[in-house]
């Protein structure tokens, strides 16, 4: 699985990430890839770090950069884990691809005390100009797959998420909102420009 | 360099360092010990890249490379240890000795008993785990080591390899623990049980007192056979073995040995009891089932116990492990990370039961290589 910001061809995920992160924080970040961003938390921030991942290739890549990553399925429960054991959860694979996005991002908030997580808005302009006109499911850099071979199981616009803080009194502390190769803390009609997100949240 | 040719055995005695005994975890005071073990490559000049491997119920000190000739008596982990392999001998200086209790070289009840003249037998005083390490540290200030880049072991080797980082934590940088526990499962304990009464109710055994006369074959070689049937999965028995009956098509009607999975046991038995002695056996599975890192550590907590390990720690299990299952190895996993130590896990998918810590070597070479360079890394980096 890619990560979004892979996907769009933007690094600038790792800046946004570390500036929002502690230095010597405990950080946890599920579905870790190959540890790029741990590696930078770690060497840049001197966080306490740690990585779960199930893809083999991944995990050799974090074993030999020397990041403690641990091989789990974070489609499965994390109820073992204990509650605020870490200041930052980053669930930098995209929750859209989760079984149960919905319990995973509680969980970390019960595990950790903030939450960083990043997705693709699939309210952006384009991929709504792409369904209205050509009728099928769109297609785009981030989100290239068929439909029936898609990982990505539980889309999301960016109002479709914030509703979902409402609902479960999550709070948001800071937005990073995706324009082509940048991005910015605000954007006008966000729903409909920002190619993909990045959220800083806590329980309230 | 060209793979570890002929290696020889070589002796300590924990005097030569002004050891004459130590005291044991039960508390008795115990010695002289002398220690058989082997080494392969080289130690560096600031004594860096020293590996100590531990070894599994059966094992022994000669863990890679041939004795006497090439071909001959190939190590236990010949395929992990040597050039180029999971644990590179171009790199590293790995050591490897027979275990408090073995028998192979290092004292234990076949061992000679100053005192009597006579070989130990069951006057041989019961050890632990722990006491396996404390000898082995006692190795480790012989060979001028001061810290281990690395301790690892499979099975009871891997219980060797966690108790280090506990007992002595400033002295191992990295853990490797393989197909291993904190502690066995009631399940592990009975099988051992069932092993140990086999031996006990051979009438050979006498008491222990057999050496000289006839050793308790039947006993030991039943031992075994339970031993091997835990060490395979129901997969791996189906594949090797199937249904299929030894040397012939059909039913003989009678209770001689038929199935191949049958004679398979009884030839594991048999070369078994030719090397092992059955006190060994006993002394060193009731170790085993001593082994619980929560009581002796955490006052049965394990993340409390856990918190004292200073070390980088690599936990490798085995998906079709039932002797030393997965979540055995996960619970570790999550009571080091309850406490922010440098875990890495692996539950490596395989048929073979837990006999794959001896099997799944490329897979494991991969893992390995890559956790003892980075924990070397680390090392000269200044430890975390």
């Amino acid at each position: 699985m890619k990560h979004i910001e892979e996907s769009l061809g933007m690094r600038v995920d790792l800046g946004i990430i570390a500036q929002w992160i502690q230095p010597k924080s405990r950080v946890l970040d599920l579905g870790c890839g190959k540890g790029e961003l741990l590696w930078y938390l770690i060497h840049q921030k001197q966080v306490q770090g740690m990585g779960f991942e199930i893809d083999e290739e991944s995990l050799l890549a974090c074993v030999e950069k020397g990041i403690p990553v641990i091989q789990r399925d974070i489609n499965l429960s994390l109820k073992d884990m204990e509650d605020k054991s870490f200041d930052y959860v980053i669930i930098s694979q995209t929750i859209q691809q989760l079984q149960h996005p919905d319990r995973l991002i509680l969980e970390s908030l019960r595990i950790g005390k903030y939450v960083i997580v990043s997705f693709p808005n699939f309210g952006h302009y384009t991929i709504r100009l792409s369904l209205l006109f050509k009728g099928r499911m769109p297609k785009s850099r981030a989100l290239p797959y068929e439909w029936y071979d898609t990982p990505n199981i539980h889309l999301m616009t960016l109002r479709d998420f914030k509703d979902f803080c409402k609902r479960y009194s999550i709070y948001v502390h800071q937005w990073w909102y995706f324009w082509q190769k940048k991005g910015g803390r605000w954007m006008f009609f966000p729903n409909w420009l920002a190619s993909g997100c990045i959220a800083l949240i806590s329980a309230e | 360099m060209a793979e570890i040719g002929i290696v020889h055995t070589q002796y300590f005695s924990l005097a030569e360092q002004g050891v004459e005994s130590i005291v044991l975890e039960s508390g008795v005071r115990f010695g002289p010990i002398t220690v058989a073990f082997e080494t392969y490559g080289k130690l560096n000049e600031d004594a860096s890249n020293a590996i100590l491997i531990c070894h599994a119920l059966s094992g022994d000190a000669h863990a890679a490379g041939y004795h006497e000739r090439i071909g001959h008596k190939e190590g236990w982990w010949h395929a992990a240890i040597g050039p180029g392999k999971a644990f590179d001998t171009d790199k590293y200086f790995v050591v490897c000795s027979n275990v408090l209790g073995g028998c192979q070289g290092t004292t234990g009840p076949s061992s000679l008993d100053p005192a009597t003249g006579k070989p130990y037998g069951v006057r041989f005083p019961v050890i632990t785990i722990g006491d396996m390490v404390e000898v082995q540290f006692h190795l480790m200030r012989y060979l001028g080591i001061s810290r281990w880049l690395a301790v690892a072991g499979g099975s009871m080797g891997g219980m060797q390899a966690l108790e280090w980082a506990l007992r002595y934590p400033k002295y191992v940088h990295a853990s490797i623990v393989i197909a291993s526990t904190g502690r066995l499962s009631p399940q592990s304990i009975a099988f051992n049980a069932v092993g140990r009464n086999a031996i006990i109710s051979d009438p050979d055994w006498n008491g222990g007192d057999y050496y000289g006369k006839r050793v308790p074959e039947k006993g030991l070689s039943i031992a075994r056979m339970i031993g091997h049937i835990t060490y395979l999965s129901e997969h791996s028995m189906e594949r090797k073995f199937g249904r299929k009956l030894q040397h012939k098509s059909e039913f003989s009607f009678d209770f001689s040995t038929e199935f191949a999975v049958e004679s398979y046991l009884h030839h594991q038995g048999q070369k078994f009891v030719e090397r092992f002695d059955a006190n060994t056996y006993l002394y060193v599975t009731k170790a085993m089932d001593y082994f619980d890192v929560a009581q002796k550590y955490g006052k049965g907590n394990l993340k409390h116990a856990m918190a004292r390990i200073q070390s980088r720690m690599l936990l490798l299990s085995f998906s079709s492990d039932w002797l030393f299952p997965p979540q055995q190895s996960q619970d570790l996993v999550d009571a080091l990370a309850a406490n922010r130590k440098d875990v890495t896990y692996f539950n490596i998918e395989s048929s073979y039961g837990h006999d794959a810590f001896l099997l799944e070597v490329e897979k494991e070479e991969a893992i390995i290589q890559r956790f003892l360079d980075a924990s070397g890394r680390l090392w000269k980096g200044g430890s975390r």
